[in-house]
């Protein structure tokens, strides 16, 4: 990890560069060295330097703090350290006016400089996270940053915008991983409510009881633990959106709740008597069939005609393949960035195996094969071999959704389809099924399958 | 190439460099091969800080190495210092051949504190295990108990374990394996 924190000492004397450099080393990090400010001002044009020790007594040519403002007009996020022979009010005033981080008089404590060293990479990597985690959620706020060119898509978009200063649910389906966040987050982010707190709820997460205290909070006392009174997500969610994501997995006691407060925006905390009043949008998320989840008698029928006030399908990845060179490009940008490698783009062949490929994970599984490619690849290039792993599922849907058949229907499917893809042949059906060929047989018979 | 040569820089102990043999024999896999005294170059003397620059002396040690020597390890009573740093316990040419420890502030004479044998051996030996530790390419180690934790005062020397920790322990063996195959 130091390594990726280099390190450059400038002085004149060949003696303190050295020690010095040969100290920091033992410590793991990279350092180079410069006797003078215009060597390491060619330096700190080819290496980008977390920190920079330059002395400022340095005869003849440019002074530690001509370096020092050179250094930093070059890289402006580099830390100087100044560094002198004499203890002067002045000159450290005037150092750290110009720009140093810190000043030091030579020589000092092991204990004061180590811990001066692991406090400004501590900042530095505090301020990089920082930066990367402030791209990522301005990156999921904005409209312009969903990626598509797709014609159905688009007319999603510009769906979420018309409706985005309304109250009115929206209920979004879509399989795992085609961005169902990312388009509620543009519902809420684009509209009146943008200044409002998003609260995000993953239903499937959490247990029936742990999922009401979390939406509608509770009062002291009401069970176990519960030593004070709490907010639930509703309450957080107060002047906002609160995202229901993964709705279909809710209790039918909660569905009832739900509907409650779907309906006269009130509801009553856990163990509470006082009703509470909100002013939430509601924004659910399912990769269920809920119309057929309602049809089995598994989700009610008068919430899911509330939640479904304005309906958004997802396309998965596969109905969108020309998505998939803009998305791949974007995201070789972004990951490289982020994890800090050089890597500018995906070759020709690479990109028609992305192109191809099923992706039962959608987008989401996109950016992981990219991230996981750009890691292990050597050069600047994401080529074939990069996603030699990538495994096209062979003669067989990836997203294979299991039918709410009795067990036997299954089964007889099953032996049908392999029958039919081995064209009658038993002997080969029943290896590909994983049975001996008089199992087959039996099973045959007992479905009354003819062949 | 293979002997682990200790070198005295200026006069140390004879039991000094046997606890150093010892030490040096149970972690490395290299005959110990004790060389005569050097004297300690004047170069290397700082008048003003009343100390010896480190750097000086490894450049001696490395200038006179004998040619079948792996790794030099020299040893003084001096006290050692870089421009930069007021003081060393020891240091090293990180994986190179060239590394030196001073003794002079492990003794508990140097606090005001009456002598103690048996600290000052464990402290020598770790100090000695941390610097021939750098040489085979180990940086500082975030155990505390690991020899190869960063000491920047004797307090931090005595919290540490005359050993290696487990992964750097399994650095060094691997390391060997690699030098044995060149």
């Amino acid at each position: 990890m130091k390594k990726n924190w280099p390190i450059l000492v400038v002085d004149d004397e060949d003696v303190m560069c050295e020690s010095m450099a040969a100290w920091l080393r033992e410590d793991g990090y990279r350092v180079d060295t410069a006797p003078d400010g215009r060597k390491a001002v060619e330096l700190a044009r080819s290496a980008d330097y977390a920190i920079c020790f330059v002395d400022l007594k340095m005869p003849g040519g440019m002074d530690g703090i001509e370096t020092m403002m050179e250094i930093h007009r070059i890289r402006p996020d580099a830390s100087i350290i100044i560094i002198t022979a004499y203890a002067t009010v002045d000159t450290a005033i005037q150092a750290m006016k110009e720009g140093a981080q810190e000043y030091i008089v030579k020589p000092c404590n092991p204990q004061e400089i180590s811990m001066l060293v692991s406090r400004i990479l501590k900042l530095k990597k505090l301020l990089s996270e920082n930066a990367i985690l402030r791209k990522k959620l301005t990156r999921q706020y904005r409209h312009h940053d969903v990626i598509t060119k797709n014609p159905r898509m688009e007319e999603i978009l510009s769906l979420t915008q018309e409706i985005s200063s309304l109250r009115s649910t929206v209920l979004i389906r879509g399989e795992s991983g085609t961005g169902k966040e990312l388009i509620a987050r543009a519902v809420h982010f684009s509209g009146a409510r943008a200044e409002k707190p998003f609260i995000t709820v993953s239903c499937a997460a959490l247990t029936e009881t742990l999922l009401e205290s979390e939406l509608f909070g509770y009062e002291k006392g009401s069970f176990t633990g519960a030593v004070g009174q709490a907010k639930g997500k509703f309450e957080l969610a107060d002047g906002g959106t609160i995202f229901l994501d993964e709705i279909g997995d809710i209790s039918p006691k909660l569905q009832a709740d739900l509907l409650r407060v779907l309906q006269e925006r009130r509801f009553y905390r856990v163990g509470g008597t006082q009703e509470v009043e909100v002013d939430v949008r509601i924004i659910a998320a399912t990769n269920k069939n809920l119309a057929e989840e309602v049809q089995q008698g598994r989700f009610r029928e008068d919430l899911y005609y509330r939640l479904n006030v304005i309906e958004i399908r997802l396309p998965s990845l596969r109905e969108r393949r020309e998505d998939v060179p803009l998305l791949a490009e974007h995201f070789v940008q972004r990951i490289s960035s982020e994890l800090g490698k050089d890597v500018s783009g995906i070759s020709a062949d690479a990109l028609k195996l992305l192109i191809d490929y099923d992706w039962p994970g959608n987008v989401r599984e996109l950016e992981n094969v990219i991230e996981r490619a750009i890691v292990t690849c050597h050069n600047g290039t994401l080529d074939q071999q990069d996603f030699s792993w990538l495994q096209q599922p062979s003669g067989q849907s990836p997203s294979w959704e299991v039918p709410d058949v009795p067990l036997g229907e299954l089964e007889r499917r099953a032996i049908v389809a392999a029958l039919e893809r081995k064209h009658g042949n038993v002997k080969e059906a029943s290896t590909a099924l994983g049975i001996d060929r008089s199992t087959l047989y039996d099973k045959l018979k007992r479905y009354e399958i003819s062949h | 190439m293979n002997e682990l040569c200790l070198v005295p820089v200026g006069s140390v102990s004879r039991q000094a460099l046997d606890w150093i043999e010892n030490a040096a024999a149970e972690w490395f896999p290299f005959p110990v091969q004790r060389l005569p005294a050097l004297d300690i170059p004047e170069t290397a003397f700082d008048p003003k800080r009343k100390q010896y620059q480190s750097i000086e002396i490894m450049k001696m040690l490395a200038q006179t190495a004998p040619p079948h020597s792996r790794r030099i390890l020299g040893v003084t009573e001096v006290d050692l210092a870089i421009p930069m740093l007021s003081f060393l316990f020891g240091q090293a040419q990180f994986d190179g051949p060239v590394a030196i420890v001073s003794l002079c502030r492990l003794h508990q004479e140097f606090y005001g504190l009456p002598a103690q044998e048996s600290l000052l051996r464990e402290r020598t030996v770790k100090e000695v295990l941390h610097e021939l530790g750098h040489t085979f390419g180990l940086v500082h180690c975030s155990d505390p108990a690991c020899a190869m934790s960063l000491a920047t005062h004797i307090g931090l020397v005595d919290s540490k374990a005359e050993r290696f920790c487990e992964r750097c322990g399994l650095h060094l063996v691997q390391r060997f394996s690699r030098e044995e195959e060149v």
